[in-house]
């Protein structure tokens, strides 16, 4: 069985290749196969693993991209992922990529979609719409309609026919995923000091590049050899992040915060994985179960209307209370238009709820640990002193 | 060579319809201020997409918080409020209309004319076009716990409307929003009355349009930009649908027409513009807190704006749409998918493209709103495409909508002076 550093030591390297290898040889690995690119927030992954396509997570460039040619496509004020992901694509990273999915999570992925079609006509790109609407008649009909476009559009890539069968097959296997995932979380939150954030995270993210069964796979390990091992226990404080559900933190930044005395016991990072907080029915037709599955049982997160005010933000002490923490960070990317106009009402609802929070701002090549790394700290300490 | 900066006269040319425009929107400031005498009920929209016929059809009074952000960074006092916003915890970083009204609201909720806004009875949510409408009313309903209405229209991003969208807006239409509007105003829905309502609308389409064309003419008797903001008034708000409207598009037109036979330019806060030198074309809306200091940096230059995107952000009715009675509700729905952010990129393109060539521009000018994603987020993108396609100089200036702060005016005027020269050069060179 592979050792907690040896997985470790994959997802990192998974992580670092900016050129997606590990994606470029599934691809090359058998005649006809296709990968499907996606920005960060919720697509559904059943139905591209249904057309026997992978589904690859675009999360920007990191802190160790150099962006040049991605600064003459964007202003000065706009956050960074949009930049970086376009110098993706022009410094032809993202060449073997058969088609991109632009979920809405804000305007600025919304015109990204834009700006592939007119850079890469050829290539397929579709701005992938989910209802704001709840009601399964009217919002949940439209989405049944928009899965089926987005099946019928793989279809056509694959020259392939996805039967019902494949995509209950699919939802079966992202069932998993997000069991085994909601397990890591809780794995976390029971014992943090036997799984670091920054561990946690290179297995999500992982989880963005590679087939779900080996993903699976590896978080089932990882959780084994972490379990088996013995680290030393800290006196941190444990702590909910939010507002990084888009342009991902440096993997610094996430190890910054944690070793200012936060153990990390939940977060947002890469919510696709998480997204449903049940599992999908595969006893039903399956582009409605993902629909209503959708509709009942998505995640509480800024892009989201949320049609009750008596519940606007509560998921928030809910996930403080559920995973006894005793703080939130609000870590936002700069210029987030949803995250920090969200914030000041989960702030209220926080502050209603007694529960102590702070908040800052990064970029995904935020450089400058001190800063953060002082705050979370002073931070840690007050929730220790006055908790 | 860069003259320096003189303030702008205070003496303002209006027009009558100007003069008309302007107490017509008093005159909803004015209904608004009074609903405790009169209890009408009050909905907030959007300007976007907005419903204004429907929402007549339950006699509620509109309040339009963009209008009232613009108002206010008209009368330079949309800065205070935006500190207010921030002091609250806002980030610097987020939409600015956004944070003007919430300050206006933190600051006692005193309008722009002095007269108090009222509390909302219904937030109407129409989210066409940009996804900080969703934050903002998310907001509002957070202080006001009032009824909100959900309209999600969807996006235009592969360039077309489908079917499945329109029937989803309907639907919502049916189902979430003609409900609850009948549940606050206690008024059953008369879709006979809606037809009414809109056909007013196609009727006050139809000049408008007209309006917007004028600028086809040498010289342009209208600045689609600068002035269209004021032309664009009614008809984006309170007004649509009603006689009023209509009646207001007829003076407007009347008055251009006389301007066409007369051979005049536009009307500049500091009178006729006499003599036309450039002819440009903007994406992005405005600078609100200068206005008439960038109006002027325009026209003392002789340059006029022939066609605007600003000015369809409310609908762009120049691409053909109308307002259709046969087909209330579907029309509803359509209109709101057919505003202009709600457009993708390609589309947004492709529309710059062809008023720059049907309007005999000679270049196309951005002014890029720090605070506006929607708008700003692949305008440098779009900017490179109508370049290449029409062969035309582009500039790109940034400033915000209501926010002080970011109007540099030197800046601004520098990068326009060097485009303007950037025209002279290309003319000389015979592009
Ligand atoms: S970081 Fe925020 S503003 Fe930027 S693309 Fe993501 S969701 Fe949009
Ligand atoms: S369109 Fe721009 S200015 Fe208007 S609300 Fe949206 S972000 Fe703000």
């Amino acid at each position: 069985m592979a050792t907690r550093e040896d997985i470790i030591n994959r997802c990192q390297a998974l992580y670092d290749d900016l050129d997606f290898t590990a994606a470029r040889e599934w691809k090359d690995a058998k005649e006809g196969r296709h990968v499907i690119g996606f920005m960060p927030m919720y697509v559904p992954r059943e139905i591209i693993h249904a057309a026997g396509m992978l589904p690859l997570g675009i999360l920007g460039g990191g802190d160790s991209l150099e962006v040049i040619q991605g600064d003459a496509y964007y202003q000065s004020y706009i956050c960074r992922i949009p930049r970086s992901t376009i110098e993706l694509l022009l410094t032809d990273r993202l060449d073997f990529v058969d088609g991109m999915l632009f979920p809405s999570i804000c305007d600025v992925i919304r015109n990204l979609s834009g700006m592939w079609k007119l850079l890469r006509p050829d290539v397929y790109s579709h701005y992938f719409d989910v209802p704001q609407n709840y009601l399964k008649d009217v919002g949940g009909e439209f989405y049944i309609h928009e899965l089926n476009v987005l099946k019928e559009d793989l279809e056509k890539i694959g020259s392939i026919t996805v039967t019902d069968e494949d995509l209950k097959n699919s939802i079966a296997v992202y069932n998993e995923n997000r069991r085994l995932t909601r397990e890591l979380y809780k794995f976390r939150s029971d014992k943090p000091w036997l799984a670091p954030s920054s561990e946690i995270y290179l297995v999500n993210r992982a989880g963005m590049l590679i087939p779900v069964e080996d993903h699976n796979q590896l978080i089932s390990d990882y959780i084994e050899a972490a379990s088996a091992e013995d680290r030393p226990k800290r006196d941190n404080s444990r702590v909910v992040i939010s507002g990084s559900f888009c342009e991902q933190p440096p993997l610094n930044l996430i190890k910054s915060i944690e070793m200012s005395g936060c153990y990390v016991v939940d977060d947002d990072y890469m919510l696709v994985n998480r997204w449903f907080t049940k599992e999908v029915p595969t006893d039903c037709p399956p582009l409605q179960a993902l629909s209503y599955t959708f509709l009942d049982a998505s995640v509480k997160m800024p892009s989201c209307f949320e049609p009750n005010e008596d519940i606007k933000g509560l998921f928030l002490v809910d996930t403080v209370k559920e995973n006894n923490a005793e703080g939130v960070i609000f870590a936002a990317t700069s210029f987030c238009d949803p995250a920090l106009l969200e914030r000041p009402i989960l702030q209220d609802v926080l502050n209603d709820a007694d529960i102590p929070h702070i908040s800052f701002k990064y970029a995904e090549n935020t450089g400058q640990m001190q800063p953060i790394r002082e705050q979370a700290g002073t931070f840690a300490d007050s929730i220790k002193l006055w908790s | 060579m860069s003259a320096p900066l003189r303030k702008p006269s205070t003496d303002v040319q209006k027009d009558a319809s100007m003069a008309k425009q302007k107490a017509m929107i008093d005159g909803n400031f004015d209904r608004l201020g009074n609903v405790k005498n009169t209890g009408e009920k009050v909905s907030y929209t959007f300007v976007p997409g907005n419903l204004n016929e429907l929402i007549m059809c339950f006699d509620m009074v509109g309040n339009y918080p963009e209008i009232n952000a613009i108002q206010n960074g008209l009368r330079k006092k949309s800065g205070g409020m935006i500190m207010e916003a921030e002091k609250w915890g806002h980030s610097e970083d987020v939409c600015t209309y956004v944070k003007a009204d919430v300050g206006m609201m933190r600051k006692g909720n005193i309008g722009p004319t002095g007269q108090p806004i009222p509390e909302p009875d219904i937030l109407m949510l129409s989210y066409t076009g940009c996804y900080t409408f969703l934050k903002w009313f998310e907001l509002l309903r957070h202080d006001y716990k009032c009824e909100t209405a959900m309209l999600h229209v969807p996006y235009t991003g592969d360039g077309e409307i489908t079917d499945a969208m329109v029937q989803y807006v309907v639907k919502q239409l049916k189902e979430e929003v003609i409900p609850k509007y009948e549940k606050i105003s206690g008024v059953k829905f008369d879709i006979d009355r809606l037809r009414e309502n809109l056909a007013h609308s196609a009727k006050a389409e139809d000049d408008f349009v007209w309006v917007l064309e004028s600028a086809k003419n040498k010289p342009s008797p209208i600045d689609a930009y600068f002035g269209g903001i004021y032309y664009i008034g009614p008809i984006f708000t309170a007004f649509r649908g009603t006689d009023l409207a209509v009646d207001y598009y007829k003076t407007l037109r009347a008055e251009i027409e006389q301007r066409i036979a007369n051979g005049q330019g536009p009307i500049t806060p500091e009178g006729e513009m006499k003599n036309e030198k450039y002819r440009i074309v903007t994406e992005g809306p405005p600078n609100y807190t200068s206005m008439r200091e960038f109006w002027k940096m325009f026209y003392d230059e002789g340059a006029v704006v022939v066609a605007s995107t600003y000015t369809k952000v409310g609908g762009t009715y120049d691409f053909g749409f109308r307002h259709d009675p046969s087909r209330p509700l579907e029309s509803l729905a359509e209109y709101c998918m057919h505003c202009y952010t709600n457009r993708n990129l390609p589309e947004r393109t492709r529309m710059l493209e062809s008023y720059i060539n049907d309007y005999e521009a000679d270049g196309l000018l951005i002014n890029s709103i720090k605070s506006c994603n929607s708008f700003a987020a692949g305008e440098l993108m779009m900017m490179r495409e109508v370049e290449k396609r029409t062969g035309k100089p582009a500039a790109f200036v940034e400033t915000d909508l209501v926010d002080p702060r970011y109007f540099s005016a030197a800046n601004v005027k520098n990068r326009l002076e060097s485009y303007f020269q950037m025209i002279d050069q290309k003319r000389r060179a015979g592009v």
